[in-house]
């Protein structure tokens, strides 16, 4: 094949947007909308996601030793309890600093009656979890190792996390996929609908000696085109709604950033551009080269 | 340069549409294909295109075995065939200059070549003025003549016109079949597949009558057959 004819087939693609302006404007709607719809609902599920993280980053697990137990075995807990993949990090806190930390919380200046630490007893390791749906299988793996006297652990609170973290999972699930299987539907369904009015356009190419490659170049050309500005649209939309409401809530509800920090824009979107991306053009062309194998075959 | 060899068609349903069919046609020949609705008129120019393929028998267009063609080889099989329809069949979205360019950038024409052989063609059929207009701001008779230029642009041996003036007054009709005829004495094998009795009583070709899928009569100068 000739370059020209590769350029004219790659041209005709874009000169058919133009031509067909009001399917393409239907099928760039139908796609924004669908992706619109499905960005928004990704990063409302994808924050109330990471809220739920870093709530149930701050439940800890507590273990502490026999009397006596000596420094070296100590560590030795240390070491084993950081390399369990469930655990996100954990604190050594010492006799002395519980003792610190207790005085400062409960006794202030009542404290200067006692001359001895009274939590002699009482160093540990404070352990924070990267996924409290695994507390459970840790605190059993605590309690059989050997120097460990009693582990804390807030079981309600973890199972309360842990069920909130499983049900939006699964629900959020739910909806992207409804949401990805309508999105997939209208959109090609557009597509199909576009280029099925046009295949007495096809029959004629195809009449006069037009080989497959080229009537389907310019229809998979617009296709692609299309799903990419179907999808570029609603990114923009969400980026600019996204960082405008939360700057908004913010700064409406100042409680609300003690309580919450929300992710920032380019997170969110490191996911959603590949992914709307994806959708849009991937659509464009499979439903546009689909089609027209349909009607090619005169 | 074209011949077919008992060929029969048959469609799941019915009676054959060509039912063991053989003629001949000559280079340069200028030929008339007529019969009534359901005669197998349609069913034989799509076998010649390679749209169909026959049941039995053989088909040989410019010597190639058109039953025996394999998908990706149609597209170069029918460049060597120009073909016009009743209802044109012009890309409505195009003007006149780009629907016959279409045909010549198809066979990977250069546009160099393009620039001139297409005003050249249109010039011919006497639209040269008009290479601008879309084809709805053109007369039928109009729209006929660049679907003629979109066939002959590339040069093909063969011209296969399905009914060209069935939407067509007689005036138009008739300049369209002067137009074919011109183009017959330049050496292009014409097929007309027409019902219009008027203007093949007039041109005095050959003409092949069919009925029911089989060739009923077959005149070296014949008019229109009417009780076939």
């Amino acid at each position: 094949m000739r370059f020209s004819t590769f350029i004219y087939t790659i041209k005709q693609g874009f000169a058919n947007i133009v031509r067909n302006k009001w399917y393409s404007l239907a099928s760039i709607a139908t796609i924004s909308a669908c992706l619109f719809l499905f960005g928004i609902f990704y990063a409302v599920v994808i924050n109330f996601e990471h809220i739920v993280d870093e709530a149930q980053s701050g439940v800890a697990v507590t273990v502490f030793f026999d009397e006596g137990l000596s420094e070296e075995r100590i560590a030795e807990i240390g070491e084993l309890i950081r390399a369990r993949s469930e655990v996100d990090h954990a604190d050594y806190i010492s006799a002395e600093e519980a003792w610190n930390s207790f005085k400062d919380d409960y006794l202030g200046e009542y404290a200067d009656g006692f001359t001895e630490n009274p939590l002699a007893d009482s160093s540990n390791y404070q352990i924070y979890l990267n996924n409290v749906g695994m507390q459970a299988a840790l605190v059993e793996y605590l309690e059989g190792l050997d120097g460990v006297r009693e582990v804390n652990k807030s079981e309600v609170t973890a199972n309360v996390y842990d069920s909130i973290n499983t049900l939006v999972g699964y629900v959020a699930l739910g909806i992207i996929l409804i949401l990805l299987l309508v999105s997939v539907f209208l959109i090609s369904n557009t597509v199909t609908i576009g280029i099925s009015v046009r295949k007495e356009e096809i029959n004629i190419m195809k009449y006069i000696g037009a080989t497959d490659f080229f009537v389907r170049t310019p229809f998979v050309v617009e296709g692609i085109l299309i799903g990419a500005i179907g999808s570029l649209l609603p990114l923009a939309i969400v980026y600019l709604i996204y960082n405008n409401v939360i700057s908004y809530v913010l700064n409406r509800f100042t409680v609300l950033s003690t309580i919450v920090s929300f992710l920032p824009v380019n997170e969110i979107f490191a996911t959603l551009i590949p992914v709307s991306l994806a959708i849009g053009v991937g659509i464009g062309f499979i439903g546009s080269f689909i089609t027209v194998r349909k009607h090619i075959r005169v | 340069m074209i011949k077919l060899d008992h060929v029969s068609k048959s469609y799941s349903t019915g009676a054959p549409a060509l039912n063991d069919v053989s003629l001949n046609i000559e280079k340069g020949e200028f030929v008339f294909i007529v019969g009534d609705s359901g005669s197998g008129k349609s069913t034989l120019i799509k076998l010649l295109l390679r749209e169909l393929v026959p049941t039995e028998g053989t088909i040989l267009v410019n010597g190639v075995n058109v039953g025996k063609l394999r998908h990706r080889q149609i597209p170069k099989f029918r460049r060597n065939i120009g073909v016009v329809f009743q209802d044109f069949r012009l890309l409505k979205d195009r003007n006149v200059y780009e629907n016959v360019a279409f045909a010549q950038r198809i066979v990977q024409v250069p546009n160099r070549e393009i620039k001139k052989n297409v005003p050249s063609i249109l010039s011919i059929v006497g639209l040269a003025g008009k290479y601008k207009a879309r084809p709805k701001q053109l007369s039928g008779g109009e729209q006929q003549r660049v679907a003629v230029a979109r066939a002959l642009v590339n040069e093909p041996p063969i011209l296969l016109a399905d009914e060209p003036t069935g939407n067509l007054d007689p005036t138009n009709s008739l300049e369209i079949m002067k137009l074919l005829e011109e183009i017959n004495e330049r050496g292009t094998t014409v097929v007309v597949v027409t019902h219009n009795r008027e203007i093949v009583n007039a041109m005095k070709k050959r003409v092949i009558a069919m009925n029911k899928g089989v060739i009923v009569s077959d005149e070296k100068e014949g008019t229109y057959v009417d009780e076939i």
